[in-house]
């Protein structure tokens, strides 16, 4: 299958071991993927900050970019939540058919990673091996707008050598929330030290999400604290085989 | 007659109120331990209701219906009320809806009431203007009559003292009520509410309620409660005076069905509420003998009139979202600066007060969603949230602030492949004064905020796209 990749703005910044992953995952299964170089990025900040004219011509440059692609992978839950949630909305707002019909065209191709794995798929086992204590944090998108429920436990299950442990309050929210985080900051801090004494709780060497920016939250705070934990994205649990670990 | 109305009037922005909020330990072990108890109890009877899901968007389609043809209902209820020989008045706002209530008490020479739980009469600043007419307000509900005699201010819509503890609430009781020794386990609490209520239950001929429900198609009026001390009130006195917002109303009797089996589980996690009053207008031999409903607007037709606000009036006031919340878990309903806190509370106050004061609540949320997978009535709380900052937004257009011109240009940024690449390049190489052993660990301005208690990598020096672009080139050559 021909998969294109929407990186995302962040992940293609800050990120680019979670791109390179999901690449290597896919072309391990025997897809092909496809990288449109004219991508920039979602418009899920401004318009849930309330710059929802800012975000008009984002949605409008995503809608063309991707125009004809047979499936889209989006490594992120909050950027696939702004799609699937906003996009035909807004479309409709405008008025216009044409991009409404555009908008409607697009959504079914348009999978988070884990949903892609398992339901396009078919996949739990990935074949990957990655011998480390690991918990999972349920990220806000991930379960209350994509409803995964437990497909990126499913599968990292299948991981050979990984030791899994459950996060206790694994539904609620770490405090990221975008610009919440600057624009409240104490209490985004004082949710944050409430994940982190939970994460630190599940004496797990990583912690994963299918949202780096959830992670970068949680990472930054527990870098912070020198707490030793590390964050990964669920694509690069995945793409890590036995064969590479031996290198 | 002007008076404070309900909240949110001279309220500090929720960012400056919630770090001394914050660093309340007691407090916020409190609120951390009923609203987990509540949440809990609530997960219990939602779970085994097997058709939890469809009650919702049955409740969501009444409440839709029923504000699509919002005139007609209301005044279908003012028909049979009347009818049942109560009396209708119509208050446009907080203030005349005070003078109708006080210029009623005075008529009725009244110079105490008692009150049952209302929030709308706490929205209206009620008890203020009972008193700057020399009537005394007296409230009935436990938790309530703690924040009267503690001259504090509620801090959850169905839990008003939620923040205050057993040994608190012992203070409280043992200087209002001049009580030389008391104990704080609940049966000593209640026992001495209840010798104090007493009295005023037998001696006080006016009450005062809010309701949960009104019923255009009898004119009936229906509040639930887990004491008894409202059932009282409703009952015992000779004139009963109820305040209700004009989106209480429901269609018809049975629409109860759905409501009374959704609210008691989603408020206090109970199957049923302990005391539900119903009634209709005034009986000849029991009950009160004069009976009057006063219908309050203060906003809400304007809410109404916003396609996108409109489901805010759904709201029934169980207060499951602030049980859910985060955001009010960490803070307490103090924060908002409003009777109506939490999430609810962030769309509900600035949409009542037409946003002055409340500018800062709808960016008090993560947008995490919980509130919204338990709001009873399926009302959208995150996509109200992102419709009320885009209108503040929009609003403050002509206003350079620092945030609305960096977004611009963020955006400007992200409007072609050239400017983003161009950015990402620029990034790596301004981000350098920053850096101290290989973390970005301090931020000038508000990005100060993030590295306040969280570290930064720095951006790394290649992008995806340029690992893509180079493999893509060795594919090429190979």
């Amino acid at each position: 299958m021909r998969i294109s990749l929407f990186i995302t703005c962040y992940n293609d910044t800050l990120f680019p071991e979670t791109g390179k992953s999901v690449v290597r995952l896919l072309e391990r299964l025997g897809h092909e993927v496809d990288f449109r170089y004219e991508q920039t990025c979602c418009g899920q900040m401004h318009y849930n900050t309330g710059y929802q004219a800012e975000a008009m011509p984002l949605m409008r440059r995503f809608v063309e970019v991707f125009k004809g692609a047979e499936v889209i992978c989006i490594p992120s839950s909050s950027c696939v939540g702004m799609v699937r949630d906003h996009y035909a909305k807004m479309a409709e707002a405008k008025g216009d058919a044409e991009l409404v019909q555009a908008v409607n065209d697009l959504l079914p191709r348009i999978y988070e990673l884990s949903e892609l794995l398992v339901n396009k798929l078919g996949m739990e086992d990935v074949g990957a091996y990655y011998p480390h204590r690991v918990t999972y944090h349920a990220s806000c998108h991930s379960l209350r707008s994509l409803h995964l429920g437990d497909l990126p436990l499913r599968l990292l299950r299948k991981v050979r050598g990984i030791e899994l442990v459950e996060l206790s309050g694994v539904d609620q929210c770490c405090g990221f929330g975008g610009t919440f985080a600057v624009k409240n900051a104490d209490v985004s801090a004082a949710m944050l030290a409430e994940k982190m004494r939970c994460i630190e709780d599940t004496r797990a060497e990583v912690c994963t999400a299918v949202d780096n920016s959830c992670l970068m939250h949680i990472f930054g705070g527990l870098h912070r604290q020198r707490a030793g934990v590390k964050t990964v994205h669920l694509a690069e649990i995945l793409a890590s085989t036995e064969e590479e670990s031996a290198r | 007659m002007s008076i404070r109305v309900g909240g949110a009037a001279d309220a500090p922005a929720f960012p400056k109120a919630a770090p001394a909020l914050l660093d309340d330990a007691q407090l916020r072990k409190n609120v951390r331990h009923a609203t987990d108890v509540i949440t809990q109890k609530r997960a219990r009877v939602v779970e085994e209701q097997r058709d939890w899901q469809q009650l919702r968007t049955s409740a969501s389609a009444i409440k839709a219906h029923t504000m699509r043809y919002l005139d007609e209902y209301l005044l279908q209820f003012e028909t049979a009320c009347t009818e049942a020989g109560g009396q209708v008045h119509w208050a446009a706002d907080a203030d005349e809806a005070n003078q109708i209530i006080v210029g009623l008490v005075q008529k009725y020479g009244g110079r105490e009431v008692i009150k049952v739980k209302t929030m709308t009469s706490d929205e209206i600043g009620l008890n203020k203007g009972l008193e700057m007419n020399g009537i005394r307000p007296h409230e009935t509900d436990l938790a309530d009559m703690i924040i009267q005699l503690g001259r504090d201010e509620p801090s959850h819509i169905v839990v008003p003292a939620l923040h205050k503890n057993r040994q608190q609430v012992r203070e409280i009781f043992m200087q209002a009520m001049g009580l030389k020794e008391l104990g704080d386990r609940p049966e000593d609490l209640t026992a001495a509410a209840r010798q104090y209520l007493r009295e005023k239950f037998l001696t006080i001929k006016i009450g005062i309620s809010g309701a949960n429900f009104l019923i255009a198609e009898t004119g009936g009026v229906c509040v639930v409660e887990s004491e008894g001390n409202g059932r009282m009130c409703l009952t015992l006195p000779d004139v009963l005076i109820t305040v209700a917002g004009i989106e209480k109303v429901i269609p018809a009797f049975r629409d109860l069905e759905v409501f009374l089996q959704l609210l008691p589980r989603s408020a206090t996690g109970e199957r049923m509420n302990p005391y539900n009053s119903l009634w209709t207008g005034v009986q000849p031999d029991e009950g009160p003998k004069h009976f009057h409903v006063v219908l309050l607007d203060n906003g809400r037709t304007r809410i109404l009139a916003d396609e996108e606000g409109r489901q805010t009036l759904h709201c029934i006031r169980c207060g499951a979202c602030l049980n859910a919340c985060p955001v009010y878990r960490q803070t307490g309903g103090h924060a908002y600066g409003s009777i109506y806190a939490g999430p609810v509370g962030a769309i509900l106050t600035p949409q009542l007060f037409n946003m002055q004061h409340a500018e800062s609540l709808p960016y008090a949320s993560s947008l995490c969603g919980a509130c919204y997978e338990v709001c009873p009535v399926k009302i959208n709380i995150p996509e109200v949230l992102i419709h009320l900052r885009g209108r503040l937004v929009r609003e403050q257009q002509s206003e350079a602030s620092l945030e609305a011109i960096s977004m611009k240009a963020v955006a400007r940024i992200f409007s072609s492949r050239r400017s983003f690449e161009a950015a990402q390049r620029l990034g790596r190489l301004g981000q350098w004064p920053f850096v101290r052993d290989g973390w970005i660990t301090r931020l000038p301005g508000m990005l100060g905020n993030w590295t306040a208690v969280r570290d930064l990598q720095p951006l790394p020096k290649q992008t995806f796209r340029s690992w893509w672009r180079k493999r893509e080139k060795e594919k090429r050559n190979a």
